[in-house]
């Protein structure tokens, strides 16, 4: 078994990294809201559920970085350089690697973001 | 600017006959300070930003037209489209959520001294205070609160949306039927500062604003413990038409046997400084107006209009109101 998968052409990995947004998203908002109405059903610390926020991002960082590896990879690298607008299997190849690579680096950023509340608030208003 | 924004808030308040403050930039409250530290710490980032962008523009449209090669407008765009924003948006977000724990400091609000609870109706502010020692003191329309002490607010709705707003000390929060919102407060200035609805709730809402006054903490406790005792006039001669005409039904003045609840609490209307809800000023011939038609004054209001009275009557009700120090 490989470990980094073989390049494949498929449209499914130009959502992998906006995917992985969403659920880290809903991950941190519904785990806080949840936490913050019903603390006891948790019975661990709001430092707990900072701690499970962080480490979520941790894992949605990575997986978006492997998804923007794979698809610099389907880039060629930046070999070429963009509009991939040939009617090509090669530029459609390079296109979505590339549009694949932006998103990744647009979910990397939007998840930091979405992550950040958590350095700062220390407990549940109310 | 400060001075324009202070003159604009003057015109206003000439206009609505109501002296005092209400501008967000002349903080007199330690969540204010910092909110108005926000607002000119994006307000000058977002200049620079803008005149950089501004100046690039014409350089690159007046002095320096030749064309770009390819590969260095992509390093452009890289860097000044994609990795400036990321970071700047990045440091300012930082910024604004380190700010947040200090805007809304509930850890400490279980320790105030004093907690005041507000209840948003269409059109006025319900307010009773409940220090922690001595009974609750009710009143209406008007918050006091000590200069340099935090002052922890409940804040409750009894009929639509409201949203409690002291532009000088703080921020906004919202009132919502069937929720207790929290919200706490730390005057660092004395002065008289104008509240206003800042949630639309009906006909009245523009109407609808309250008077927020930081006293010194002696002369707030002093003041506290006269209104938890009737007001001296209160069994006056004038008091008699007032239970006459029926006015006890829906307002309460502690003393007498008016113990509506409905409408304001009346026990200390006289010591206010606007009445109304933060409309009018407080004066007998403003009181006796509003008596006879609260409907032109504030449209939507529960009250009906009492102008069949014999005017000499309503002049005698307003005065005895005003008395009621």
């Amino acid at each position: 078994m490989r470990l980094i998968p073989k390049e494949i052409e498929t449209l499914w990995t130009l959502f992998t990294a906006p995917v992985v947004w969403v659920v880290h998203f809903l991950a941190c908002y519904v785990g806080a809201a949840i936490y913050c109405a019903k603390p006891e059903l948790i019975g661990l610390s709001f430092s707990a559920v900072r701690a499970g926020i962080a480490a979520v991002t941790v894992i949605a960082l990575s997986l978006i970085a492997l998804s923007a590896w794979l698809a610099w990879r389907q880039w060629g690298f930046g070999t070429d350089d963009p509009p991939h607008d040939d009617p090509t299997r090669r530029d459609r190849t390079l296109f979505q690697g590339f549009a694949t690579l932006l998103l990744s680096g647009l979910s990397f950023i939007a998840v930091i973001f979405t992550a950040m509340p958590a350095l700062f608030l220390t407990g549940c208003i109310r | 600017m400060g001075q324009y924004f202070s003159l604009s808030a003057a015109s206003l308040l000439l206009a609505s006959g109501f002296a005092g403050a209400r501008s967000v930039l002349e903080p007199a409250g330690a969540e204010a300070q910092q909110i108005a530290i926000l607002f000119w710490v994006m307000l000058s980032g977002g200049a620079v930003i803008w005149l950089g962008v501004v100046a690039l523009l014409l350089h690159s449209a007046l002095f320096n037209r030749r064309r770009l090669a390819e590969q260095s407008a992509s390093r452009i765009i890289l860097w000044g489209g994609v990795v400036f924003p990321a970071v700047t948006l990045c440091a300012l977000l930082a910024y604004a959520l380190w700010l947040m724990p200090a805007l809304r400091p509930f850890a400490q609000a279980s320790s105030a001294a004093l907690r005041i609870e507000v209840t948003g109706r269409q059109f006025w502010w319900e307010v009773v205070y409940r220090p922690s020692r001595g009974p609750p003191v009710a009143s209406a329309n008007e918050i006091r609160l000590p200069v340099g002490e935090r002052v922890e607010l409940t804040l409750k709705s009894a009929d639509v949306i409201h949203s409690f707003w002291i532009p000088p000390l703080g921020g906004k929060m919202d009132m919502i039927p069937g929720r207790t919102n929290r919200l706490s407060l730390m005057a660092t200035k004395s002065g008289i500062f104008r509240g206003p609805c800042a949630e639309y709730c009906g006909t009245s809402h523009a109407l609808m604003a309250f008077s927020a006054v930081a006293m010194e903490p002696e002369a707030f406790r002093s003041w506290l413990a006269a209104q938890a005792i009737p007001a001296e006039g209160a069994g006056a001669s004038g008091g008699a038409l007032f239970l006459r005409h029926g006015c006890g039904s829906c307002h309460f003045v502690a003393g007498t046997d008016a113990r509506g609840l409905i409408g304001p609490d009346l026990s200390h209307v006289g010591s206010r400084t606007t009445v109304g809800a933060g409309i009018l000023p407080n004066t007998e011939d403003a009181v006796a107006r509003f008596i006879a038609r609260p409907d032109l004054i504030k449209p939507g209001s529960r009250m009906p209009a009492f102008d069949m009275l014999p005017p000499g009557d309503i002049r005698a009700i307003a005065a005895w109101l005003r008395g009621l120090q």
